[in-house]
């Protein structure tokens, strides 16, 4: 065997703590039992049932009842990323004067983007990092852009008054945020707008986008959005999309 | 550690709060609402609800809308009382249509009165139990040292939720708020009964806060420490959450005076009213109230509109004090919310928590975790609570609510809560008395920065004077949302009061109590 350094196999990639191939994982976990040697070896073989080899339980406590434990141990899987095909967006941020001097030039009029937190949810971080003037981490919302007329309807808005504002501002794009995500909450209102959209006749001449930090594109897609954005999304994502996809609808309603 | 602000300069920030709210103090007190009308009847033992769940509060003030302005509470005392029967059988039958009091008139206005007065004073009396519990509690058991460790459950699921409240006071956790469910606030009624589902949170009811307090009173008496129970007397049924909270002895509330408005597009004048009938209520119960001002800053920035923070936080207590809240009551709010990103993050964070400290240093402030800037990187998230903490706790925080680090993913796990338990709780016993053995230079960059912000507030306050709080609001002064006056939900519920107005509830909280009351004829 030479002294050389491990090459990697791309198609047995498994997790790396100080050796290629160890597959080291770490992992945390609260068993709702005290705390005791017993619940200690628990936590070790349950480490062990998920294929973990040599799970060290490096620390157990009680948490007034229930017990936390903290395990590390090496995993025998291993994936082929050579074999991995991921749905992603196809699009390219571009800058805000960029998309600006875009719209300007082939559409020659300003685009009209709604976004709102529809439902009960209250939580307007995401939509607001989108659309505020102010934006978000230094990236500036749609709201600055000047060939974007924005409008955020805030928070707990009925997915029907959505509905209604598309259909009035004649809007060529939606955004929709959900965060509050427990027992699938998002997926029911994000299903409620599509079939509203879809029963007025209107999905088609909209494009419809969700994002929020649950949220990805393949789900987006499965629930019949055009888009999803997750976290590390900015403006820039959102708009550079918006103007690709009406481009592209364009051209496909020219050539037919 | 102190910043030693011009005590001038404070007092000129405060006479502008006075300002500020002096005119819409005359606005409140001719006016009532639905809901101050609801929580007067609960108030006087009115509970239950109809069979496909409508709350007879509700029941009631609906059927007699048009009467609103004359102030339901001896109306519907002497209707039972000439029908002989509980409040609740009277509702039940207003709901079936047996009985109708649209036209009904008291034989005898000053009976009437005298027989609300009566009720009102037997559901007083059970506040009062409440406040001698708490009393004793605190005197045997005591409580933990301050800044208090404030941890949040949120299963949807009460009984899931006492389990973690429970477990979280026994690693440590000084006072438990139990998240309501997401759309709560915009409800017009309060659930009846007990709940085990709810989104993102667990709807506040009357049962679900007897069975918390109880869960807590158990476990306060296991660790010898009295633990405090909190929700939200926000939305709008602010008035009859207070009035719930106060019959089943929450020990804090959230309550603010703007939040309802622009974070949930609330209208203004139902806010007010409801605020100010809230912390009468709250006042008499012994109750703290917690302020809003951290949602400033989860879309704004930290540094810009830090003073956006405390010009709120100042008018928060005129109103406040204007209910006879003292400050011992007033729980102003803040947060640490500057970009983790900025050089020097930690010393703005820092100027901005000693101001608040030092402008409001009779109050049991409460200092709010970053939120804007948790990510799914736990590990960073974790990290940064320390640095949150250490301010907590070297500035002499009142309150400390625990970040969770997995803020940006879901409501908090057990474990989740209790790693943030034990980063407080390891951050505060290192660093308990850092404060007291640090002096800043007086031309530090920290001395400055709490003057410039403070500048900034007094600046802000002025122009929110000059132009009236109702039209700063809608011009967007606040958290960048504008809402107009005559917007807003609830708005339907806000009623002019005539001029034979009777509530005898104003009078009674007045026996214990030092608030701005109508002026009566």
């Amino acid at each position: 065997m030479p002294d050389g350094p491990k090459l990697l196999d791309p198609t047995k990639v498994r997790p790396y703590g100080d050796d290629l191939g160890d597959g080291a994982v770490q992992m945390s976990f609260t068993l709702p039992v005290p705390y005791s040697p017993e619940s200690a070896e628990a936590a070790r073989q349950l480490a062990r049932k998920l294929g973990l080899r040599d799970p060290a339980v490096v620390h157990g406590e009680d948490l007034g009842g229930y017990s936390f434990f903290i395990v590390y141990g090496h995993t025998r899987e291993s994936v082929d990323v050579t074999q991995i095909r991921v749905e992603k967006i196809e699009t390219n941020a571009i800058t805000r004067e960029a998309a600006d001097e875009k719209i300007r030039r082939v559409f020659g009029r300003k685009l009209v983007v709604v976004g709102a937190c529809i439902g009960a949810d209250a939580h307007t971080v995401g939509i607001d990092a989108i659309m505020n003037m102010k934006g978000y981490h230094g990236h500036y919302g749609l709201e600055r852009y000047a060939m974007i007329d924005a409008w955020n309807l805030g928070a707990q808005v009925p997915p029907e008054r959505l509905l209604d504002v598309i259909v009035e501002k004649k809007a060529d794009a939606a955004l929709v945020s959900q965060v509050v995500t427990q027992r699938g909450f998002h997926k029911q209102n994000l299903t409620r707008l599509v079939e509203l959209l879809e029963a007025a006749g209107v999905r088609e001449r909209v494009i419809l986008i969700c994002g929020g930090p649950r949220i990805d594109h393949k789900l987006a897609r499965e629930l019949g959005y055009d888009a999803g954005f997750g976290p590390g999304s900015y403006a820039e994502h959102v708009a550079g999309f918006i103007i690709e996809k009406l481009i592209e609808r364009r051209r496909l309603a020219a050539t037919t | 550690m102190h910043l030693d602000l011009p005590p001038t300069k404070i007092a000129r920030a405060r006479d502008l709060a006075v300002a500020i709210v002096e005119p819409v103090l005359a606005q409140i007190q001719r006016h009532t609402t639905d809901s101050v009308e609801r929580a007067t009847l609960r108030l006087m033992g009115l509970e239950g609800a109809t069979d496909e769940g409508v709350p007879y509060p509700n029941v009631l003030v609906t059927h007699l809308k048009a009467r609103l302005g004359e102030g339901l509470a001896p109306l519907v005392a002497a209707a039972a009382r000439d029908c002989q029967m509980s409040l609740a059988e009277l509702a039940r039958r207003v709901s079936l249509k047996v009985i109708d009091l649209r036209k009904y008139r008291p034989a005898d206005p000053q009976a009437a009165r005298t027989h609300a007065e009566r009720l009102l004073r037997a559901g007083l009396r059970r506040i009062d139990e409440q406040i001698k519990a708490r009393e004793d509690f605190v005197a045997t058991l005591g409580q933990g040292p301050q800044p208090w460790l404030y941890v949040i459950v949120a299963t949807g699921n009460i009984h899931e939720d006492v389990v973690q409240a429970q477990m979280a006071a026994r690693q440590g956790a000084d006072i438990i708020a139990v998240i309501r469910s997401t759309a709560q606030s915009l409800l017009d009624y309060v659930p009846e009964g007990v709940t085990v589902e709810g989104f993102g949170g667990t709807y506040a009811t009357q049962a679900n806060f007897r069975i918390m307090r109880e869960a807590l009173d158990a476990v306060s008496r296991e660790v010898g420490r009295y633990v405090q129970l909190v929700n939200y007397a926000s939305g709008l049924c602010m008035p009859e959450i207070a009035a719930m909270g106060a019959l089943e002895r929450l020990d804090m509330m959230l309550n603010d005076s703007m939040y309802g408005v622009l974070f949930r597009d609330i209208n203004p004048a139902r806010t007010f009213v409801d605020q100010h009938f809230s912390r009468m209520i709250s006042a008499y119960a012994h109750i703290v109230i917690n302020t809003g001002e951290d949602n400033y800053l989860t879309t704004a920035d930290a540094i810009e509109a830090g003073h956006t923070v405390l010009a709120s936080d100042l008018i928060n207590e005129r109103f406040a004090l204007a209910a006879g809240l003292p400050p011992a009551q007033i729980g102003l709010g803040h947060a640490f919310e500057v970009n983790p990103a900025v050089p020097d993050a930690f010393l703005y964070d820092l100027a901005q928590a000693l101001l608040i400290r030092e402008v409001f240093p009779d109050h049991p402030i409460k200092y709010m975790p970053p939120t804007k800037h948790m990510t799914g990187d736990i590990f960073r998230g974790y990290a940064l609570h320390t640095l949150f903490n250490l301010i907590g706790v070297a500035t002499g925080q009142s309150i400390q609510l625990l970040g969770m680090l997995t803020e940006a993913m879901h409501t908090p796990y057990l474990m989740d809560r209790a790693l943030a338990i034990k980063n407080a709780r390891l951050t505060f016993h290192a660093a308990r008395h850092l404060g007291e053995n640090l002096e800043l230079g007086r031309d530090s960059w920290i001395v400055r920065r709490g003057a410039e912000v403070l500048d900034q507030a007094i600046a802000m306050l002025e122009g929110v004077a000059r132009e009236g709080l109702f039209a700063a609001i809608a011009a967007g002064r606040f958290a960048d949302i504008q809402r107009p006056p005559d917007g807003g939900k609830g708005k339907d519920g806000v009623v002019p009061k005539s001029p034979d107005y009777v509530n005898p509830l104003y009078d009674l909280l007045a026996e214990k109590i030092d608030a701005r009351r109508p002026e009566t004829a």
